[in-house]
Protein backbone atom coordinates (compact mmCIF):
# COMPACT_ATOMS: atom_id res chain seq x y z
CA UNK A 1 0.00 0.00 0.00
CA UNK A 2 1.21 3.50 -0.82
CA UNK A 3 1.32 5.84 2.16
CA UNK A 4 -1.19 8.68 2.47
CA UNK A 5 -2.16 11.64 4.57
CA UNK A 6 -5.13 10.96 6.85
CA UNK A 7 -7.75 13.45 7.89
CA UNK A 8 -10.99 12.86 9.74
CA UNK A 9 -13.92 15.06 8.78
CA UNK A 10 -16.43 16.12 11.42
CA UNK A 11 -19.01 17.67 9.10
CA UNK A 12 -19.96 17.17 5.44
CA UNK A 13 -18.85 20.74 4.75
CA UNK A 14 -15.41 20.00 6.25
CA UNK A 15 -15.24 16.79 4.22
CA UNK A 16 -15.71 18.53 0.88
CA UNK A 17 -13.17 21.14 1.96
CA UNK A 18 -10.61 18.51 3.01
CA UNK A 19 -11.01 16.56 -0.22
CA UNK A 20 -9.96 19.48 -2.40
CA UNK A 21 -6.38 18.34 -2.94
CA UNK A 22 -4.98 16.20 -5.71
CA UNK A 23 -5.40 12.49 -5.27
CA UNK A 24 -7.60 12.76 -2.18
CA UNK A 25 -10.37 10.21 -1.63
CA UNK A 26 -13.17 9.73 0.85
CA UNK A 27 -13.05 6.60 2.96
CA UNK A 28 -16.26 5.27 4.52
CA UNK A 29 -16.32 1.58 5.49
CA UNK A 30 -13.10 1.08 3.56
CA UNK A 31 -14.06 -2.45 2.51
CA UNK A 32 -13.55 -1.71 -1.17
CA UNK A 33 -11.04 1.13 -1.10
CA UNK A 34 -8.58 -0.55 1.30
CA UNK A 35 -8.81 -3.79 -0.63
CA UNK A 36 -7.81 -1.94 -3.81
CA UNK A 37 -5.17 0.16 -2.02
CA UNK A 38 -3.43 -3.00 -0.80
CA UNK A 39 -3.03 -4.03 -4.42
CA UNK A 40 -2.10 -0.49 -5.46
CA UNK A 41 -5.00 -0.42 -7.89
CA UNK A 42 -5.94 2.69 -5.91
CA UNK A 43 -3.16 4.96 -4.64
CA UNK A 44 -4.78 7.97 -2.98
CA UNK A 45 -2.39 10.60 -1.64
CA UNK A 46 -4.88 11.53 1.06
CA UNK A 47 -7.80 9.84 2.78
CA UNK A 48 -10.63 11.91 4.16
CA UNK A 49 -12.39 9.79 6.78
CA UNK A 50 -16.14 10.36 6.46
CA UNK A 51 -17.12 7.36 8.57
CA UNK A 52 -18.06 9.45 11.63
CA UNK A 53 -20.16 12.04 9.83
CA UNK A 54 -23.62 12.47 11.23
CA UNK A 55 -25.12 10.70 8.20
CA UNK A 56 -25.98 7.34 9.71
CA UNK A 57 -29.71 7.64 10.25
CA UNK A 58 -32.72 6.55 8.21
CA UNK A 59 -35.45 9.17 8.34
CA UNK A 60 -39.03 9.31 7.11
CA UNK A 61 -39.22 11.75 4.21
CA UNK A 62 -42.06 14.22 3.65
CA UNK A 63 -43.13 12.55 0.41
CA UNK A 64 -43.76 9.25 2.24
CA UNK A 65 -40.39 7.82 1.28
CA UNK A 66 -37.19 7.33 3.24
CA UNK A 67 -34.03 9.40 3.46
CA UNK A 68 -31.08 7.09 4.04
CA UNK A 69 -27.84 8.60 5.32
CA UNK A 70 -24.79 7.71 3.21
CA UNK A 71 -23.05 6.27 6.29
CA UNK A 72 -25.84 3.85 7.23
CA UNK A 73 -24.18 0.41 7.27
CA UNK A 74 -25.58 -2.18 4.88
CA UNK A 75 -26.60 -4.43 7.82
CA UNK A 76 -28.60 -1.74 9.55
CA UNK A 77 -30.35 -0.75 6.33
CA UNK A 78 -31.30 -4.36 5.59
CA UNK A 79 -32.71 -4.82 9.10
CA UNK A 80 -34.65 -1.56 9.32
CA UNK A 81 -38.33 -2.42 9.95
CA UNK A 82 -39.52 0.20 7.42
CA UNK A 83 -37.24 -1.22 4.74
CA UNK A 84 -38.38 -4.76 5.50
CA UNK A 85 -42.05 -3.76 5.42
CA UNK A 86 -42.06 -1.41 2.40
CA UNK A 87 -38.89 -1.98 0.39
CA UNK A 88 -38.36 -5.72 0.76
CA UNK A 89 -36.39 -5.87 -2.50
CA UNK A 90 -33.74 -3.61 -0.96
CA UNK A 91 -33.46 -5.62 2.22
CA UNK A 92 -33.20 -8.86 0.23
CA UNK A 93 -30.58 -7.44 -2.15
CA UNK A 94 -28.42 -6.21 0.72
CA UNK A 95 -28.65 -9.55 2.51
CA UNK A 96 -27.63 -11.35 -0.67
CA UNK A 97 -24.38 -9.36 -0.79
CA UNK A 98 -21.00 -9.97 0.85
CA UNK A 99 -20.93 -11.36 4.43
CA UNK A 100 -22.23 -10.38 7.87
CA UNK A 101 -18.86 -8.86 8.73
CA UNK A 102 -18.61 -6.84 5.53
CA UNK A 103 -22.19 -5.61 5.69
CA UNK A 104 -21.51 -4.31 9.21
CA UNK A 105 -18.83 -2.00 7.77
CA UNK A 106 -19.98 -1.30 4.22
CA UNK A 107 -21.84 2.01 3.91
CA UNK A 108 -24.78 2.88 1.68
CA UNK A 109 -22.74 5.49 -0.22
CA UNK A 110 -19.67 3.28 -0.56
CA UNK A 111 -21.75 0.39 -1.82
CA UNK A 112 -23.05 2.48 -4.73
CA UNK A 113 -19.48 3.42 -5.65
CA UNK A 114 -17.75 0.06 -5.27
CA UNK A 115 -15.57 -0.80 -8.25
CA UNK A 116 -15.80 -3.73 -10.63
CA UNK A 117 -14.53 -7.20 -9.70
CA UNK A 118 -13.02 -7.73 -13.20
CA UNK A 119 -9.94 -9.92 -12.62
CA UNK A 120 -7.75 -7.78 -14.89
CA UNK A 121 -8.71 -4.59 -13.10
CA UNK A 122 -7.21 -6.15 -9.95
CA UNK A 123 -4.06 -7.40 -11.65
CA UNK A 124 -1.48 -4.68 -12.21
CA UNK A 125 0.32 -6.85 -14.77
CA UNK A 126 -2.73 -6.76 -17.08
CA UNK A 127 -3.89 -4.11 -19.49
CA UNK A 128 -7.01 -2.37 -18.22
CA UNK A 129 -8.56 0.85 -19.51
CA UNK A 130 -10.48 1.35 -16.31
CA UNK A 131 -7.40 1.21 -14.09
CA UNK A 132 -4.98 2.71 -16.56
CA UNK A 133 -6.84 4.65 -19.28
CA UNK A 134 -5.65 3.91 -22.80
CA UNK A 135 -3.74 0.74 -21.92
CA UNK A 136 -6.22 -1.70 -23.50
CA UNK A 137 -8.56 -4.35 -22.14
CA UNK A 138 -7.32 -7.86 -21.45
CA UNK A 139 -10.81 -9.06 -20.54
CA UNK A 140 -11.94 -8.84 -24.15
CA UNK A 141 -10.73 -12.11 -25.57
CA UNK A 142 -9.64 -13.17 -22.08
CA UNK A 143 -11.45 -14.78 -19.16
CA UNK A 144 -14.66 -12.81 -18.87
CA UNK A 145 -17.04 -15.25 -17.19
CA UNK A 146 -18.21 -12.69 -14.63
CA UNK A 147 -18.30 -9.70 -16.99
CA UNK A 148 -20.98 -7.80 -18.86
CA UNK A 149 -23.15 -8.64 -21.85
CA UNK A 150 -25.08 -5.35 -22.03
CA UNK A 151 -23.93 -1.74 -22.28
CA UNK A 152 -20.31 -2.67 -22.95
CA UNK A 153 -17.90 -0.91 -25.29
CA UNK A 154 -14.80 -2.00 -27.17
CA UNK A 155 -12.87 -0.38 -24.32
CA UNK A 156 -14.41 -2.14 -21.31
CA UNK A 157 -16.83 -4.97 -20.56
CA UNK A 158 -16.80 -4.72 -16.75
CA UNK A 159 -19.91 -5.20 -14.61
CA UNK A 160 -20.95 -3.09 -11.67
CA UNK A 161 -20.88 -5.66 -8.86
CA UNK A 162 -23.34 -4.21 -6.34
CA UNK A 163 -26.51 -6.02 -5.30
CA UNK A 164 -27.86 -3.05 -3.35
CA UNK A 165 -27.61 -0.71 -6.33
CA UNK A 166 -29.77 -3.06 -8.41
CA UNK A 167 -32.58 -2.79 -5.86
CA UNK A 168 -32.05 0.98 -5.65
CA UNK A 169 -32.47 1.17 -9.43
CA UNK A 170 -35.70 -0.83 -9.34
CA UNK A 171 -36.93 1.47 -6.57
CA UNK A 172 -36.05 4.69 -8.48
CA UNK A 173 -33.77 5.97 -5.72
CA UNK A 174 -32.26 9.46 -5.86
CA UNK A 175 -28.68 10.21 -4.84
CA UNK A 176 -28.31 13.39 -2.80
CA UNK A 177 -24.91 15.06 -2.81
CA UNK A 178 -22.90 17.98 -1.51
CA UNK A 179 -20.46 19.53 -3.94
CA UNK A 180 -17.13 21.14 -3.19
CA UNK A 181 -18.65 24.60 -3.83
CA UNK A 182 -21.34 23.96 -1.21
CA UNK A 183 -24.11 23.24 -3.77
CA UNK A 184 -26.38 20.27 -3.20
CA UNK A 185 -27.92 18.22 -5.96
CA UNK A 186 -30.34 15.33 -6.35
CA UNK A 187 -29.40 12.80 -9.03
CA UNK A 188 -31.96 10.16 -10.05
CA UNK A 189 -30.22 6.79 -10.08
CA UNK A 190 -30.99 6.34 -13.78
CA UNK A 191 -28.72 9.35 -14.46
CA UNK A 192 -26.10 8.48 -11.86
CA UNK A 193 -23.99 5.80 -13.57
CA UNK A 194 -22.23 6.22 -16.92
CA UNK A 195 -21.71 3.69 -19.67
CA UNK A 196 -18.02 2.93 -20.31
CA UNK A 197 -17.78 4.30 -23.89
CA UNK A 198 -14.17 5.32 -24.37
CA UNK A 199 -13.80 6.52 -20.74
CA UNK A 200 -14.42 3.42 -18.62
CA UNK A 201 -12.48 4.96 -15.72
CA UNK A 202 -15.33 7.48 -15.25
CA UNK A 203 -18.17 5.50 -13.71
CA UNK A 204 -20.64 8.06 -12.40
CA UNK A 205 -21.65 11.67 -12.99
CA UNK A 206 -20.19 12.71 -9.62
CA UNK A 207 -17.77 15.60 -9.84
CA UNK A 208 -14.39 15.53 -8.18
CA UNK A 209 -14.81 15.87 -4.43
CA UNK A 210 -18.60 15.51 -4.52
CA UNK A 211 -19.90 13.80 -1.38
CA UNK A 212 -22.93 11.54 -1.32
CA UNK A 213 -24.86 12.57 1.77
CA UNK A 214 -28.09 10.59 1.34
CA UNK A 215 -30.00 8.20 -0.82
CA UNK A 216 -33.69 9.05 -1.07
CA UNK A 217 -36.34 6.42 -1.73
CA UNK A 218 -39.72 7.52 -3.09
CA UNK A 219 -42.87 6.31 -1.37
CA UNK A 220 -43.20 2.53 -1.45
CA UNK A 221 -44.25 1.06 -4.82
CA UNK A 222 -47.38 -1.06 -5.02
CA UNK A 223 -47.23 -4.77 -5.65
CA UNK A 224 -44.90 -7.55 -4.67
CA UNK A 225 -41.11 -7.30 -4.53
CA UNK A 226 -38.28 -9.79 -4.73
CA UNK A 227 -34.56 -10.10 -5.37
CA UNK A 228 -33.10 -13.20 -6.94
CA UNK A 229 -29.35 -13.71 -7.20
CA UNK A 230 -27.65 -16.48 -9.15
CA UNK A 231 -24.02 -17.11 -8.22
CA UNK A 232 -21.29 -19.73 -8.19
CA UNK A 233 -21.86 -20.73 -4.56
CA UNK A 234 -24.82 -20.48 -2.22
CA UNK A 235 -23.50 -17.48 -0.29
CA UNK A 236 -20.67 -14.92 -0.15
CA UNK A 237 -20.16 -14.60 -3.91
CA UNK A 238 -20.90 -11.87 -6.42
CA UNK A 239 -23.86 -12.18 -8.78
CA UNK A 240 -23.54 -13.83 -12.16
CA UNK A 241 -27.07 -12.61 -12.81
CA UNK A 242 -29.47 -10.98 -10.40
CA UNK A 243 -32.97 -9.58 -10.77
CA UNK A 244 -34.72 -7.02 -8.58
CA UNK A 245 -38.41 -7.15 -9.36
CA UNK A 246 -41.49 -5.18 -8.35
CA UNK A 247 -44.79 -6.20 -9.96
CA UNK A 248 -48.27 -4.87 -9.20
CA UNK A 249 -51.38 -6.66 -10.46
CA UNK A 250 -54.86 -5.25 -11.14
CA UNK A 251 -57.84 -7.33 -12.31
CA UNK A 252 -55.61 -10.19 -13.38
CA UNK A 253 -53.23 -8.04 -15.42
CA UNK A 254 -49.82 -6.56 -14.74
CA UNK A 255 -50.43 -2.93 -13.78
CA UNK A 256 -46.93 -1.82 -12.86
CA UNK A 257 -43.54 -3.41 -13.37
CA UNK A 258 -40.08 -2.36 -12.34
CA UNK A 259 -37.19 -4.70 -13.13
CA UNK A 260 -33.50 -4.09 -12.63
CA UNK A 261 -30.62 -6.45 -13.28
CA UNK A 262 -27.20 -7.13 -11.76
CA UNK A 263 -24.28 -8.99 -13.31
CA UNK A 264 -25.26 -8.02 -16.85
CA UNK A 265 -24.04 -4.48 -17.38
CA UNK A 266 -21.59 -1.78 -16.32
CA UNK A 267 -24.33 -0.29 -14.15
CA UNK A 268 -27.40 -1.70 -12.44
CA UNK A 269 -29.37 -2.36 -15.61
CA UNK A 270 -32.92 -1.33 -16.41
CA UNK A 271 -34.58 -1.40 -19.80
CA UNK A 272 -37.98 0.24 -20.44
CA UNK A 273 -38.65 -2.28 -23.22
CA UNK A 274 -38.69 -5.13 -20.68
CA UNK A 275 -41.30 -3.39 -18.56
CA UNK A 276 -43.33 -2.28 -21.61
CA UNK A 277 -43.56 -5.92 -22.70
CA UNK A 278 -45.31 -6.74 -19.41
CA UNK A 279 -47.58 -3.83 -18.53
CA UNK A 280 -51.22 -4.52 -19.37
CA UNK A 281 -50.51 -8.18 -20.05
CA UNK A 282 -51.95 -11.20 -18.29
CA UNK A 283 -49.21 -13.09 -16.42
CA UNK A 284 -48.55 -15.79 -18.98
CA UNK A 285 -45.37 -17.56 -19.95
CA UNK A 286 -45.66 -15.96 -23.39
CA UNK A 287 -45.67 -12.48 -21.90
CA UNK A 288 -42.71 -13.35 -19.67
CA UNK A 289 -40.81 -14.77 -22.64
CA UNK A 290 -41.44 -11.56 -24.61
CA UNK A 291 -40.01 -9.53 -21.72
CA UNK A 292 -36.99 -11.84 -21.53
CA UNK A 293 -36.46 -11.51 -25.28
CA UNK A 294 -36.50 -7.73 -24.93
CA UNK A 295 -33.92 -7.92 -22.15
CA UNK A 296 -31.34 -9.84 -24.17
CA UNK A 297 -32.19 -8.36 -27.60
CA UNK A 298 -28.99 -6.30 -27.68
CA UNK A 299 -26.94 -8.53 -25.39
CA UNK A 300 -23.60 -9.82 -26.59
CA UNK A 301 -21.47 -12.52 -24.99
CA UNK A 302 -17.68 -12.40 -25.02
CA UNK A 303 -16.91 -16.10 -24.90
CA UNK A 304 -16.75 -17.35 -21.35
CA UNK A 305 -19.77 -15.25 -20.35
CA UNK A 306 -22.07 -16.38 -23.21
CA UNK A 307 -24.01 -18.41 -20.66
CA UNK A 308 -25.34 -15.20 -19.14
CA UNK A 309 -27.83 -14.71 -21.98
CA UNK A 310 -29.89 -17.85 -21.35
CA UNK A 311 -29.30 -17.48 -17.60
CA UNK A 312 -30.67 -13.92 -17.61
CA UNK A 313 -33.73 -15.03 -19.58
CA UNK A 314 -34.49 -17.89 -17.23
CA UNK A 315 -33.86 -15.91 -14.07
CA UNK A 316 -36.18 -13.13 -15.22
CA UNK A 317 -38.92 -15.59 -16.12
CA UNK A 318 -38.55 -17.34 -12.75
CA UNK A 319 -38.84 -14.02 -10.90
CA UNK A 320 -41.91 -13.03 -12.91
CA UNK A 321 -43.59 -16.37 -12.17
CA UNK A 322 -42.82 -15.90 -8.52
CA UNK A 323 -44.14 -12.36 -8.31
CA UNK A 324 -47.33 -12.98 -10.26
CA UNK A 325 -48.03 -16.48 -8.96
CA UNK A 326 -48.26 -17.72 -12.57
CA UNK B 1 -2.15 6.32 18.38
CA UNK B 2 -4.30 5.06 21.26
CA UNK B 3 -6.59 2.03 21.35
CA UNK B 4 -8.93 0.19 23.67
CA UNK B 5 -8.68 -3.54 23.11
CA UNK B 6 -10.33 -6.12 25.33
CA UNK B 7 -11.02 -3.41 27.89
CA UNK B 8 -7.35 -2.43 28.14
CA UNK B 9 -5.81 0.85 26.95
CA UNK B 10 -2.86 0.68 24.56
CA UNK B 11 -0.55 3.30 23.03
CA UNK B 12 1.24 2.37 19.82
CA UNK B 13 3.41 4.25 17.38
CA UNK B 14 2.37 2.62 14.12
CA UNK B 15 2.38 3.46 10.42
CA UNK B 16 -0.77 5.18 9.14
CA UNK B 17 -1.42 2.16 6.86
CA UNK B 18 -1.70 -0.33 9.72
CA UNK B 19 -4.86 -2.44 9.84
CA UNK B 20 -6.37 -3.46 13.17
CA UNK B 21 -5.27 -6.99 12.29
CA UNK B 22 -1.62 -6.00 11.89
CA UNK B 23 -1.82 -3.70 14.91
CA UNK B 24 -2.93 -6.60 17.11
CA UNK B 25 -0.66 -9.25 15.66
CA UNK B 26 2.52 -7.35 14.86
CA UNK B 27 2.56 -4.59 17.45
CA UNK B 28 0.55 -5.63 20.50
CA UNK B 29 1.28 -9.35 20.73
CA UNK B 30 -2.40 -10.23 20.33
CA UNK B 31 -2.01 -13.02 17.79
CA UNK B 32 -5.44 -14.61 18.22
CA UNK B 33 -6.97 -12.98 15.14
CA UNK B 34 -5.49 -14.67 12.08
CA UNK B 35 -4.51 -13.42 8.65
CA UNK B 36 -5.95 -15.68 5.99
CA UNK B 37 -6.40 -13.57 2.87
CA UNK B 38 -5.96 -9.94 4.01
CA UNK B 39 -8.78 -9.00 1.58
CA UNK B 40 -12.06 -9.60 3.40
CA UNK B 41 -12.61 -12.96 1.76
CA UNK B 42 -12.08 -15.51 4.57
CA UNK B 43 -13.14 -14.15 7.98
CA UNK B 44 -10.07 -15.47 9.86
CA UNK B 45 -9.37 -11.93 11.08
CA UNK B 46 -12.86 -11.29 12.49
CA UNK B 47 -12.96 -9.11 15.61
CA UNK B 48 -15.72 -7.12 17.31
CA UNK B 49 -15.75 -3.34 17.12
CA UNK B 50 -18.26 -1.88 19.57
CA UNK B 51 -19.81 -5.34 19.63
CA UNK B 52 -20.19 -5.66 15.83
CA UNK B 53 -18.25 -8.28 13.93
CA UNK B 54 -15.96 -6.94 11.19
CA UNK B 55 -12.97 -8.07 9.12
CA UNK B 56 -10.01 -6.48 10.89
CA UNK B 57 -7.84 -6.79 7.76
CA UNK B 58 -10.05 -4.23 5.98
CA UNK B 59 -10.02 -1.66 8.77
CA UNK B 60 -7.47 1.07 9.33
CA UNK B 61 -6.41 1.19 12.98
CA UNK B 62 -6.23 4.99 12.83
CA UNK B 63 -9.99 5.10 12.13
CA UNK B 64 -10.86 3.15 15.30
CA UNK B 65 -8.98 4.85 18.09
CA UNK B 66 -12.11 5.69 20.03
CA UNK B 67 -13.87 2.35 19.63
CA UNK B 68 -13.96 -0.73 21.86
CA UNK B 69 -12.18 -3.53 20.04
CA UNK B 70 -12.64 -7.12 21.22
CA UNK B 71 -10.48 -9.96 19.96
CA UNK B 72 -10.65 -13.64 20.79
CA UNK B 73 -8.25 -12.94 23.69
CA UNK B 74 -10.97 -10.77 25.26
CA UNK B 75 -13.74 -13.33 24.97
CA UNK B 76 -12.34 -16.01 27.24
CA UNK B 77 -9.30 -16.98 29.23
CA UNK B 78 -7.58 -20.27 29.90
CA UNK B 79 -9.63 -21.82 32.69
CA UNK B 80 -12.52 -19.49 31.99
CA UNK B 81 -13.54 -19.99 28.38
CA UNK B 82 -16.41 -18.29 26.58
CA UNK B 83 -19.44 -20.58 26.14
CA UNK B 84 -18.75 -20.66 22.39
CA UNK B 85 -15.14 -21.71 23.00
CA UNK B 86 -16.38 -24.53 25.22
CA UNK B 87 -18.92 -25.57 22.64
CA UNK B 88 -16.32 -25.59 19.83
CA UNK B 89 -14.15 -27.90 21.94
CA UNK B 90 -17.06 -30.14 22.86
CA UNK B 91 -18.23 -30.46 19.25
CA UNK B 92 -14.81 -30.62 17.61
CA UNK B 93 -15.59 -27.43 15.70
CA UNK B 94 -12.13 -27.32 14.08
CA UNK B 95 -9.24 -29.38 12.84
CA UNK B 96 -6.16 -27.17 12.37
CA UNK B 97 -7.75 -24.33 14.34
CA UNK B 98 -6.58 -21.53 12.07
CA UNK B 99 -10.06 -20.20 11.31
CA UNK B 100 -11.35 -20.79 14.86
CA UNK B 101 -10.70 -17.40 16.53
CA UNK B 102 -12.45 -15.72 13.61
CA UNK B 103 -15.29 -18.25 13.69
CA UNK B 104 -15.86 -17.66 17.40
CA UNK B 105 -15.70 -13.85 17.24
CA UNK B 106 -18.01 -14.00 14.24
CA UNK B 107 -20.45 -16.31 16.04
CA UNK B 108 -20.55 -13.94 19.04
CA UNK B 109 -21.42 -11.04 16.74
CA UNK B 110 -23.84 -13.18 14.77
CA UNK B 111 -25.79 -14.31 17.85
CA UNK B 112 -26.08 -10.69 18.88
CA UNK B 113 -27.49 -9.86 15.43
CA UNK B 114 -30.00 -12.68 15.89
CA UNK B 115 -30.94 -11.31 19.33
CA UNK B 116 -31.63 -7.95 17.66
CA UNK B 117 -33.96 -9.69 15.22
CA UNK B 118 -31.82 -9.05 12.12
CA UNK B 119 -32.84 -11.17 9.13
CA UNK B 120 -30.55 -13.05 6.74
CA UNK B 121 -30.58 -13.98 3.07
CA UNK B 122 -32.38 -17.26 3.85
CA UNK B 123 -35.01 -15.83 6.22
CA UNK B 124 -38.43 -16.53 4.77
CA UNK B 125 -40.04 -13.85 6.92
CA UNK B 126 -37.60 -10.94 7.17
CA UNK B 127 -39.55 -9.53 10.10
CA UNK B 128 -39.36 -12.72 12.19
CA UNK B 129 -36.32 -14.86 11.35
CA UNK B 130 -35.93 -18.24 13.06
CA UNK B 131 -32.46 -19.58 13.78
CA UNK B 132 -32.30 -23.01 12.15
CA UNK B 133 -29.19 -24.73 10.77
CA UNK B 134 -29.64 -23.15 7.33
CA UNK B 135 -29.69 -19.74 8.99
CA UNK B 136 -26.54 -20.48 10.99
CA UNK B 137 -24.69 -21.57 7.84
CA UNK B 138 -25.80 -18.53 5.86
CA UNK B 139 -25.01 -16.10 8.67
CA UNK B 140 -21.57 -17.68 9.15
CA UNK B 141 -20.76 -17.76 5.42
CA UNK B 142 -18.21 -14.97 5.87
CA UNK B 143 -15.98 -17.43 7.73
CA UNK B 144 -14.32 -20.04 5.58
CA UNK B 145 -12.84 -23.21 7.05
CA UNK B 146 -10.24 -24.93 4.90
CA UNK B 147 -10.56 -28.05 7.03
CA UNK B 148 -14.32 -28.02 6.36
CA UNK B 149 -15.29 -28.44 10.01
CA UNK B 150 -18.59 -26.78 9.06
CA UNK B 151 -21.05 -29.38 10.42
CA UNK B 152 -19.41 -29.31 13.85
CA UNK B 153 -19.17 -25.53 13.84
CA UNK B 154 -22.93 -25.39 13.21
CA UNK B 155 -23.49 -27.91 16.04
CA UNK B 156 -21.46 -25.80 18.46
CA UNK B 157 -23.19 -22.56 17.57
CA UNK B 158 -26.65 -24.15 17.67
CA UNK B 159 -26.00 -25.42 21.17
CA UNK B 160 -24.98 -22.01 22.47
CA UNK B 161 -27.82 -20.27 20.63
CA UNK B 162 -30.33 -22.59 22.27
CA UNK B 163 -28.84 -21.96 25.71
CA UNK B 164 -28.82 -18.18 25.28
CA UNK B 165 -31.03 -16.73 28.05
CA UNK B 166 -33.86 -14.53 26.77
CA UNK B 167 -33.43 -10.79 26.82
CA UNK B 168 -29.70 -10.74 27.33
CA UNK B 169 -27.66 -10.17 24.19
CA UNK B 170 -24.37 -11.86 23.46
CA UNK B 171 -22.87 -8.41 23.61
CA UNK B 172 -23.95 -7.75 27.19
CA UNK B 173 -22.79 -11.17 28.25
CA UNK B 174 -19.35 -10.58 26.76
CA UNK B 175 -19.13 -7.19 28.38
CA UNK B 176 -19.91 -8.83 31.73
CA UNK B 177 -17.42 -11.56 31.03
CA UNK B 178 -14.61 -9.23 30.04
CA UNK B 179 -15.32 -7.23 33.19
CA UNK B 180 -14.98 -10.37 35.31
CA UNK B 181 -11.73 -11.36 33.64
CA UNK B 182 -10.20 -7.97 34.23
CA UNK B 183 -11.41 -7.71 37.84
C1 LIG C 1 -14.97 -10.47 -0.13
C2 LIG C 1 -16.00 -9.46 -0.52
C3 LIG C 1 -17.23 -9.88 -1.02
C4 LIG C 1 -18.18 -8.96 -1.40
N1 LIG C 1 -19.37 -9.40 -1.91
C5 LIG C 1 -20.29 -8.51 -2.33
C6 LIG C 1 -21.52 -8.93 -2.91
O1 LIG C 1 -21.79 -10.13 -3.04
N2 LIG C 1 -22.40 -7.98 -3.32
C7 LIG C 1 -22.14 -6.65 -3.18
O2 LIG C 1 -22.99 -5.84 -3.57
N3 LIG C 1 -20.99 -6.22 -2.65
C8 LIG C 1 -20.07 -7.11 -2.22
N4 LIG C 1 -18.88 -6.66 -1.70
C9 LIG C 1 -18.56 -5.23 -1.79
C10 LIG C 1 -19.05 -4.39 -0.64
O3 LIG C 1 -20.45 -4.29 -0.71
C11 LIG C 1 -18.40 -3.01 -0.81
O4 LIG C 1 -17.03 -3.16 -0.54
C12 LIG C 1 -18.98 -1.98 0.13
O5 LIG C 1 -20.36 -1.80 -0.09
C13 LIG C 1 -18.27 -0.65 -0.03
O6 LIG C 1 -18.72 0.24 0.97
P1 LIG C 1 -17.65 0.98 1.92
O7 LIG C 1 -18.40 1.91 2.79
O8 LIG C 1 -16.77 0.01 2.60
O9 LIG C 1 -16.86 1.80 0.81
P2 LIG C 1 -15.36 2.36 0.79
O10 LIG C 1 -14.42 1.27 0.50
O11 LIG C 1 -15.11 3.21 2.00
O12 LIG C 1 -15.49 3.32 -0.45
C14 LIG C 1 -15.71 2.85 -1.77
C15 LIG C 1 -15.58 4.03 -2.73
O13 LIG C 1 -16.65 4.96 -2.54
C16 LIG C 1 -16.17 6.25 -2.22
N5 LIG C 1 -17.12 6.76 -1.22
C17 LIG C 1 -17.56 6.09 -0.11
N6 LIG C 1 -18.53 6.79 0.49
C18 LIG C 1 -18.71 7.93 -0.25
C19 LIG C 1 -19.60 9.05 -0.14
N7 LIG C 1 -20.49 9.15 0.86
N8 LIG C 1 -19.53 10.03 -1.08
C20 LIG C 1 -18.63 9.94 -2.10
N9 LIG C 1 -17.77 8.92 -2.24
C21 LIG C 1 -17.82 7.92 -1.33
C22 LIG C 1 -14.76 6.04 -1.72
O14 LIG C 1 -13.95 7.17 -1.99
C23 LIG C 1 -14.32 4.85 -2.54
O15 LIG C 1 -13.88 5.25 -3.80
C24 LIG C 1 -17.91 -7.57 -1.28
C25 LIG C 1 -16.70 -7.13 -0.76
C26 LIG C 1 -15.73 -8.06 -0.39
C27 LIG C 1 -14.43 -7.56 0.16
S1 LIG D 1 -13.25 -5.13 -18.77
FE1 LIG D 1 -12.89 -3.04 -18.05
S2 LIG D 1 -12.12 -3.40 -15.98
FE2 LIG D 1 -11.84 -5.37 -17.07
S3 LIG D 1 -9.80 -5.27 -18.04
FE3 LIG D 1 -11.23 -4.47 -19.53
S4 LIG D 1 -11.12 -2.26 -19.16
FE4 LIG D 1 -10.33 -3.22 -17.32
S1 LIG E 1 -7.76 -12.08 6.65
FE1 LIG E 1 -9.40 -10.69 6.83
S2 LIG E 1 -10.97 -11.72 5.78
FE2 LIG E 1 -9.27 -12.99 5.37
S1 LIG F 1 -10.14 -25.64 11.37
FE1 LIG F 1 -8.64 -25.56 9.83
S2 LIG F 1 -9.38 -23.88 8.66
FE2 LIG F 1 -11.00 -24.22 9.98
Amino acid sequence: MKSFIYEKADTPEAAVRDIATDGARFIAGGTNLLDLMKLQVETPAKLVDISRLDLATIDDAEDGGLLIGAMVPNSDLAADPRVIANYEVLSRALLAGASGQLRNKASTGGNLLQRTRCYYFYDLASRCNKRSPGSGCDAIGGINRILAVLGTSEHCIATHPSDMAVAMRALDATIVTLKADGDRRRIPIHDFYRLPGDTPHIETVLERGELITHIALPKPPSGRQSYRKVRDRASYAFALVSVAGIIGMESGRIANASLAFGGLGPMPWRDPAVEAALIGQAPTIDAFAAAADALVADAKGHGSNDFKLPLARRTLIAVLRDLTGA
Amino acid sequence: MHFTINGRAYEADVDIRTSILDLCREHLGLTGAKKGCDHGQCGACTVLIDGRRVNSCLTLAVMHQDDEITTIEGLGQIGDPHPLQEAFVRHDGYQCGYCTPGQICSAVGMLDEVAKGWPSHVSEDLAAPLLDDGEISERMSGNLCRCAAYPNIVDAIREVAQAEPEGRTADEKDAAMIGEVLA
